[in-house]
């Protein structure tokens, strides 16, 4: 699925009734298979722009296409299970059609295998996003989108984590949008970085990444953020 | 404990009616023989039997209708706007005047009592089902829509279990409403059920009747609380996590 936005607008009415401009001038293009990655400050609407853009909020001025029939699967901030329902069937609900031979392998990837019969509930933070990852996996959307997946879990759990995921996307090649404001987990993962500005957002710079995930070195890495760095002092 | 805890009953009430004397308040052995008269002729189960299926259907017509109209009401507004002032006028209808009412204009039928009664209950199903309804999550909805849940599956599996507590409440408020109601529907226009007998039992000034009556109903009450309703609940909770 090929992704193309242009969004030139995004208010929203506060308590007082005034509008405030949360989003402006946003404008990229995903190619099927991307792994687009959003960067930005802490609450500049970067969930805003992904609830328009997996169509939760129709209430803006511009245009966003993805193609008839496209699939979704997304990974909310927080991991939005529903807690009467045990793991699989949650995961089950959301992609009845899945088969259990392919189920039970995305369990042995997320290492869930022998939390499959628990409930939310009863799972840490950590857990509980590996569950809404292969949820978000299981129904082979068309358009993947991970809002934070990384957030809130300590160091040793977010590389883990975030290695998994890796994995993952280079294994299926789906289009995918991944918002953080880590920079690290950001070049670590994407092959286009979009870098926001403070409210309202608009986009400061779209950096794409050349070397394939796999084969980035920790002195590619470090080149890169030097890069964003440069980038942003020029800027600011 | 709650073995214990009826002994106590049975025990004050002998002591009691030693106090007042067994005019007033016949002791328990009278009570249990005028039970057993009752149930030797078959009254007894007759009119417990049709004083539950009076229950039955005006719990099962107030809980059905009071819970869609509960939903209806919490997720839209102008609904709510126009179904509120009809609410609170319902709520604060003595159960005495709808079903006098009830009687006058259907007359002393079976339809007409167990409308009033459904009528009595329906308002606290539906304040209780909308503030149910106004309490669901939106990030969950917002789950099942990106995920596409077909309708039908979003209610069942998204929706259901979150009202289910506040259908629960309802039921167990309801429940506990119409056992007080369906008893006056009785004395005041049915030729049988508990409430006939005890209206029976009031003019003839045959105490123990009454009260064989009014304990073989609380004895019923007791069985289809602790014995239908408090599994079903345990059941719809299962899986929150338990209290250490």
């Amino acid at each position: 699925m090929r992704l193309e936005v242009d969004i030139s607008g995004k208010q929203f009415a506060n308590a007082a009734g005034e509008r405030r401009q949360v989003l402006r001038n946003i404008a990229f293009t995903l190619e099927p298979g991307e792994v687009g990655v959003i960067v930005g400050p802490s609450g500049c609407g970067k969930t805003t722009l992904l609830r328009i853009l997996t169509g939760l909020d129709g209430d803006y001025q511009g245009r966003v296409t993805r193609g008839p029939h496209t699939r979704i699967g997304m990974v909310f901030q927080e991991p939005r299970l529903l807690p009467w329902r045990t793991v699989e069937d949650n995961i089950r609900l959301a992609a009845p059609e899945v088969d259990t031979a392919r189920l039970s392998a995305l369990f042995a990837v997320l290492e869930l295998s022998e939390h499959r019969s628990h409930f939310p509930g009863e799972l840490s933070l950590g857990l509980a996003r590996r569950v809404a990852l292969a949820r978000a996996l299981a129904v082979e959307p068309d358009f993947l989108v991970l809002d934070e997946p990384l957030a809130s879990l300590d160091e040793a759990l977010a590389a883990r984590l975030r290695s998994q995921i890796a994995a993952l996307l280079e294994d299926r090649k789906i289009t995918t949008l991944l918002v953080t404001h880590n920079l690290d987990d950001a070049v670590r993962l994407g092959d286009r970085l979009l870098l926001l500005s403070a409210r309202p957002a608009t986009i400061l710079h779209a950096l794409p990444i050349r070397i394939p995930r796999a084969a980035r070195s920790d002195a590619d890495i470090a080149g890169i953020r030097n890069e964003i760095a440069r980038l942003n002092h020029a800027n600011g | 404990m709650r073995l214990l805890s009826v002994a106590v009953f049975v025990v004050t009430w002998w002591i009691a009616s030693l106090l007042v004397g067994g005019a007033k308040l016949p002791p328990p052995p009278d009570v249990l023989q005028a039970m057993m008269t009752e149930a030797k002729t078959g009254a007894l189960f007759l009119n417990l039997g049709v004083t539950l299926v009076r229950v039955a259907l005006s719990f099962a017509l107030a809980m059905t209708i009071g819970t869609a109209i509960g939903y209806w009401m919490g997720r839209h507004r102008l609904a709510d706007r126009f179904g509120d002032p009809w609410l609170i006028i319902l709520l604060n209808l003595p159960a005495l005047v709808v079903i006098v009412l009830a009687y006058i204009w259907a007359g002393l039928t079976e339809a007409a009592a167990i409308a009033a009664i459904a009528i009595n209950k329906l308002p606290t199903a539906v304040v209780t089902l909308r503030e149910g309804t106004r309490a669901l999550d939106p990030a969950l909805d917002e789950m099942a829509r990106i995920f596409a849940f077909p309708r039908g599956r979003a209610f069942r599996h998204v929706v259901l279990p979150q009202l289910a507590p506040y259908i629960a409440a309802a039921a167990r408020s309801g429940l506990a409403l119409i056992w007080k109601i369906v008893l006056v529907a009785e004395f005041l226009g049915r030729p049988n059920g508990v409430g006939f007998e005890i209206g029976v039992a009031f003019q003839l000034f045959d105490i123990p009747l009454l009260l064989a009556y009014s304990l073989s109903f609380a004895a019923i009450v007791f069985a289809i609380e602790t014995l239908l309703v408090q599994p079903f609940e345990a059941r719809l909770s299962r899986w929150r996590p338990r209290a250490a």
